[in-house]
């Protein structure tokens, strides 16, 4: 299931962090595989997110769309270009192109510069409005797009509220009209009340920009709703690919089935009534995977060929890729 | 039947260079036996600085408290240092948000249980160490015994938080306080811990008062939930009513706010505008005002009391509008 014209496109991606002893003399004795082989495209326009929890590889793998690492084997696809070691000059077009937000707006942001200042870096870095008053006039036109109040361009970052920081960080990626935006898990750090704002702008901006955005995010209700295709990654692997409805509706994976049932609703009838099946145990660690299935250790439906062999992703019915021997079938979890 | 813990007026405020902070500013709930309360709140809006308190842990020079907490008829409140040390970790015990930082990483998993229960308990070492494999064991820890000797950071996030557990039930407290104990983890492990604390408190009849910001965890283990907001409750009554038909703008717009599984995916969100206020200089009258949808001319002079919303009833708010109005609205 690829995108008709996709505006990034990754093959068999791998990034294994070297773990290394010795203080002189350095021997390598393991890797951690962050990302372990993981393939899928993202069409223009579309809202792409990687679900996971924590050491699943989400964020290696956005990092790695971005190239603010180099994997160790495997392509990243950016327009139609191949970018997957391009060196520091050639990938001055992706750094203008690609834009990323990041999860805490505290660090994210410098702490001795005015907002202002922030937000016009982009436009000096790449060379764009280059007169003051015409790159004061954007940066304001910006901060009012995002919601921020433009009078307040000279203040600093600590005398702003943890959603308004956010917003700083969404003017600051959004300067140079990116294609392609990277949201690392834009919300979680902000309170409840104001998650809904950052969602609400980061879609509007989407339509209005025809921005393609890839959503990285564990909260999976979050991801729902802003999503309109997801990739569920379990240890480096993507485990399930589907369209949204299908995947919440339908999942094929009892990982996916699994993550859906964990996640608590905020009505206690429904939370009464029969309760859900928990998983068992803490995800393994990725330095040393399972062998075969990477979920049979934790997998309700695992059987002694899981942990021989390592199943494809291949096509279910309904659509949707699901790598698993055994997937669920015709299962329905939002009724 | 009588309540655990009663909570009546409690007041804390900081004195800090900038100002005085009232973190918590007159709240009033009790607690039965055997019974689950949930305290909702966002950041600053006093939900975990009322309960340390309780717990006599915030006491400083620069704190002021007023008001009681009555356990077992006693005023937690005016307790001396020394009795509190008692209570703590025996009658009343606590799990807090983060294992890894509530665990000392010097010490094996063992010696940290063994004090838990030599501190309150006149125990040989030999006999708290079986005890504590015992507890290891029924907070579904595999291989105790080896466990004992383990290190915190040997330990996943999810076991260090059954390690925390064990802890806290190592003595068989008659009140656990639950600091968000579960929002360090991730979902799958999420659950487990919640219904880890929902098997062993039906096991031993423990009241718990569980803090959260996430409305989901909070109908799920919550028989009572109060709603929170700068530094008051503003809604408080059983789980099912509250969330069935909340009555306060501030609980409508939280559960309109949040994206949620078992809703259309198209709907959109309805963000509360603003943001949550300053507890040095909250807004007056109804702190939550300026952002209420529904604000009209009395809300920035008045405070509103809880008061039932019908009478004889026990589901409390704290809103000007009458109920008729606000249904009105919605």
């Amino acid at each position: 299931m690829s995108a008709a014209d996709p505006l990034v496109e990754v093959r068999d991606l791998e990034m294994h962090f070297p773990l290394s002893r010795g203080v002189i003399l350095q021997r390598q004795y393991g890797a951690v595989r962050a990302v372990d082989g993981v393939s899928f495209s993202v069409g223009r326009g579309e809202t792409f997110g990687l679900v996971g929890e924590s050491g699943c590889g989400k964020s290696t793998t956005g990092r790695l769309i971005m190239r603010l690492l180099e994997p160790t084997a495997g392509q990243v696809l950016f327009d139609g270009e191949e970018i997957t070691h391009f060196g520091r000059r050639q990938l001055a077009p992706l750094r203008r192109d690609a834009q990323m937000v990041f999860q805490d707006p505290y660090s994210s942001l410098n702490p001795r510069k005015t907002v202002g200042s922030i937000i016009a870096e982009p436009f000096i870095i790449h060379r764009e409005a280059r007169e003051a008053g015409e790159r004061r006039r954007e940066v304001r036109e910006l901060m009012d797009r995002v919601g921020l109040n433009p009078e307040h361009y000279n203040r600093y970052p600590h005398q702003f509220s943890g959603g308004q920081r956010q917003r700083i960080g969404v003017a600051r990626a959004i300067a140079l009209r990116p294609k392609l935006l990277v949201a690392d898990e834009p919300v979680s750090a902000l309170d409840v009340s104001i998650q809904a704002q950052i969602i609400n702008l980061l879609q509007d901006l989407q339509g209005e920009l025809g921005l393609t955005l890839i959503f990285i995010a564990h909260d999976l209700s979050v991801v729902r709703h802003m999503c309109d295709r997801i990739a569920v990654m379990y240890l480096g692997k993507i485990v399930e690919l589907a369209e949204t409805e299908r995947c919440f509706s339908q999942p094929r994976h009892p990982y996916t089935g699994a993550l859906l049932a964990s996640v608590p609703v905020p009505e206690p009838s429904v939370a009464a009534s029969g309760r859900r099946p928990v998983l068992k145990g803490d995800v393994p660690s990725p330095s040393a995977p399972p062998s075969g299935c990477r979920f049979h250790t934790r997998c309700p439906k695992a059987q002694s060929l899981c942990a021989q062999q390592e199943p494809a992703l291949s096509e279910q019915p309904g659509g949707s890729l699901a790598a698993c021997h055994f997937p669920l079938e015709g299962y329905s979890s939002s009724s | 039947m009588s309540a655990l813990l009663t909570v009546n007026d409690l007041k804390v405020s900081f004195n800090t260079d900038d100002g005085v902070v009232r973190a918590v500013d007159g709240i009033s709930y009790s607690v039965e036996p055997g019974a689950t309360l949930g305290i909702v709140g966002e950041s600053g809006s006093g939900k975990t600085v009322g309960t340390m308190t309780i717990m006599g842990l915030t006491r400083a020079a620069n704190t002021e408290i007023s008001g009681q907490a009555i356990f077992d008829g006693e005023d937690l409140l005016r307790a001396s240092e020394q009795q509190m040390r008692a209570i703590r970790g025996d009658e009343i015990a606590m799990i807090f948000q983060d294992p890894l930082a509530s665990l000392h990483p010097f010490f094996t998993i063992g010696a940290q249980l063994v004090e838990a229960i030599r501190v309150h308990n006149d125990v040989s070492k030999a006999a708290a160490r079986t005890r504590s494999a015992e507890l290891l064991t029924m907070v579904g820890l595999s291989d105790p015994k080896q466990r004992l000797s383990s290190y915190p950071h040997q330990f996943s996030g999810g076991m260090r938080q059954r390690v925390m557990i064990a802890m806290a039930l190592a003595n068989e407290p008659r009140l656990l306080i639950a600091d968000e104990p579960t929002t360090a983890l991730d979902v799958t492990v999420q659950a487990q811990i919640l219904e880890l604390i929902a098997e062993l408190q039906a096991q031993s009849g423990t009241a718990m008062i569980i803090i959260t910001h996430d409305l989901g965890v909070v109908a799920e283990v919550a028989d009572e939930i109060a709603v929170m907001y700068a530094g008051r409750i503003v809604e408080q009554g059983s789980a099912t009513e509250l969330f069935s038909s909340p009555q306060h703008p501030y609980t409508r717009a939280l559960l309109d706010s949040i994206p949620r599984l078992d809703r259309d995916r198209s709907r959109a969100l309805e963000p509360i505008a603003g943001r949550p206020p300053s507890l040095i200089s909250p807004p007056s009258g109804c702190a939550f005002h300026p952002r209420c949808p529904l604000a009209f001319g009395r809300c920035p002079d008045e405070l509103p009391a809880l008061e039932p919303t019908a009478p004889g009833s026990q589901h409390l708010v704290a809103c000007l509008l009458s109920s008729e109005s606000r249904s009105a609205e919605r």
